[in-house]
């Protein structure tokens, strides 16, 4: 495109498109994570969960389904990364993509099957409150035939989006359970990764 | 042996001995060798025992008439959960526990039915020894697991020795209602490891080192429950523990 052309090459204006898109999106990742933001995303996701769990679908088409939540709602990389501990730091890229997409697919199959049994049960989510560098957004899960217990999701968008990091049921991380679980397979495999993430692939 | 005199002795003798970390610690366990023990043992007796009789009651009794039984055994142990609202001084719970304990006792038919929290938005609040402990600043203590009983710590296992003292039930039945007393309450843990069962079958027999899962998710839920359900201290930012790794 020469200088004092105001004509617009369509490569340019493509460019453009792409350029205004991006600004438009800007302010998702570029504006402070609110309360009110954090709120919605979990209303969102508990929203699609609520409808899988009534969806009389198969507990594998149902595994799909939270898998697919998990990936749009959760940063995936970061709880992975924090479910292995230190082994992480020694682990090359490549097995850090491969065990990252093992893990999701071992928490969908593992919490799908929890969530499965939900049958007739909904999560409310209730508010949403600031706690150390990111917000807990408390909702309240209802299951036919149970007393109603507390779940919080943790929520930051320290990954440049607006995303969960961790589920917690009546106190208990799913995190902090996992970080315990894959440290435990660790041990049993002798501290061998490769195993590791073949097992996982396994469950899922 | 007056009971307010066993207790002050338990209280005394076990709260001294209750060991705390030089630092403060995530998981203080001092005793793990000991308790891998315990929990090979316990393991064996939920395969061997308590899974079956779990199976069994549930498969002969309908969930309706287990939920009867349950009410009645939260219905019995709610005086325990009296002393301690009042041993903590916690005005909220005491008036909370005294209206669903007369709700219960009389449209509830002697605490068969549970309408405090079906109608009157009165839902079970625990209150057992080990939190009004906690309320009076001893500390958790080092992570135990006792046979038979399961995941405690130093604190929470002396809190069971008053848990049993405080529930004014062992003072005011006698014979053959004492032991139906009992008798409901035993019942109504075999109801529990039906109702959670494929949740503690995971944990037990599924997970890679069942040990550590279980002390893991007893130590959380102990701390949420004595936080009052507040996750703040138990939480840190994991992009910033990530980052310094």
């Amino acid at each position: 495109m020469s200088l004092n052309s105001n004509k617009i090459s369509r490569r340019g204006f493509v460019a453009m498109l792409t350029a205004g898109a991006a600004v438009m999106a800007l302010p998702k990742g570029a504006f402070a994570i609110t309360t009110a933001r954090a709120k919605a995303l979990i209303d969102q996701a508990a929203a699609e969960i609520n409808a899988i769990i009534s969806s009389g679908k198969s507990q594998a088409a149902m595994n799909r389904d939270f898998e697919r939540v998990l990936a749009k709602y959760g940063d995936v990389p970061t709880m992975a990364r924090s479910a292995l501990g230190p082994t992480a730091r020694s682990a090359s890229a490549a097995q850090m993509r491969s065990f990252t997409q093992a893990f999701q697919g071992y928490l969908a199959a593992k919490y799908g099957k929890r969530f499965g049994e939900f049958q007739g049960g909904q999560i409310d989510v209730r508010d949403a409150r600031p706690l150390k560098s990111f917000y807990e957004v408390r909702a309240t899960a209802r299951l036919r035939g149970q007393s109603p217990f507390a779940v919080s999701f943790m929520v930051s968008d320290r990954s440049g989006k607006d995303l969960f990091f961790d589920m917690v049921i009546e106190g208990i991380s799913l995190l902090k359970s996992e970080r315990t679980e894959i440290g435990g397979m660790l041990d049993k495999r002798g501290g061998n990764l490769d195993a590791v993430i073949r097992d996982l692939q396994a469950v899922s | 042996m007056s009971a307010p005199r066993t207790i002050a002795l338990v209280l005394t003798v076990g709260l001294a001995a209750c060991s705390v970390p030089d630092e403060p610690v995530d998981i203080h366990d001092p005793f793990e060798n000991t308790n891998r023990a315990v929990h090979e043992f316990n393991k064996s007796f939920d395969q061997a025992i308590l899974r079956p009789s779990a199976n069994y009651y549930a498969e002969t009794l309908p969930r309706p008439i287990r939920g009867l039984l349950s009410n009645l055994a939260d219905h019995i142990s709610i005086s325990g959960d009296l002393v301690n609202d009042i041993l903590q001084g916690n005005a909220e719970d005491i008036g909370h526990n005294f209206s669903r304990f007369a709700v219960n006792s009389t449209v509830g038919v002697f605490g068969i039915f549970d309408p405090a929290t079906n109608d009157f938005g009165l839902e079970r609040r625990e209150a057992r020894v080990g939190e009004t402990l906690a309320v009076y600043g001893v500390p958790e203590g080092a992570y135990v697991e006792l046979p038979f009983l399961g995941p405690s710590t130093e604190r929470e296992a002396i809190g069971r020795v008053g848990d049993f003292f405080t529930n004014a039930f062992s003072y005011v039945l006698e014979g053959p209602s004492a032991l139906a007393a009992t008798g409901v309450g035993a019942v109504d843990l075999l109801n529990d490891r039906a109702e959670f069962g494929d949740a503690i079958d995971e944990v037990f027999y599924e997970s890679a080192d069942s040990y550590a899962q279980t002390r893991s998710l007893y130590l959380q839920n102990l701390r949420f429950e004595r936080s009052g359900g507040d996750l703040e201290e138990q939480f840190g930012d994991i992009y910033d523990e990530l980052e310094f790794e």
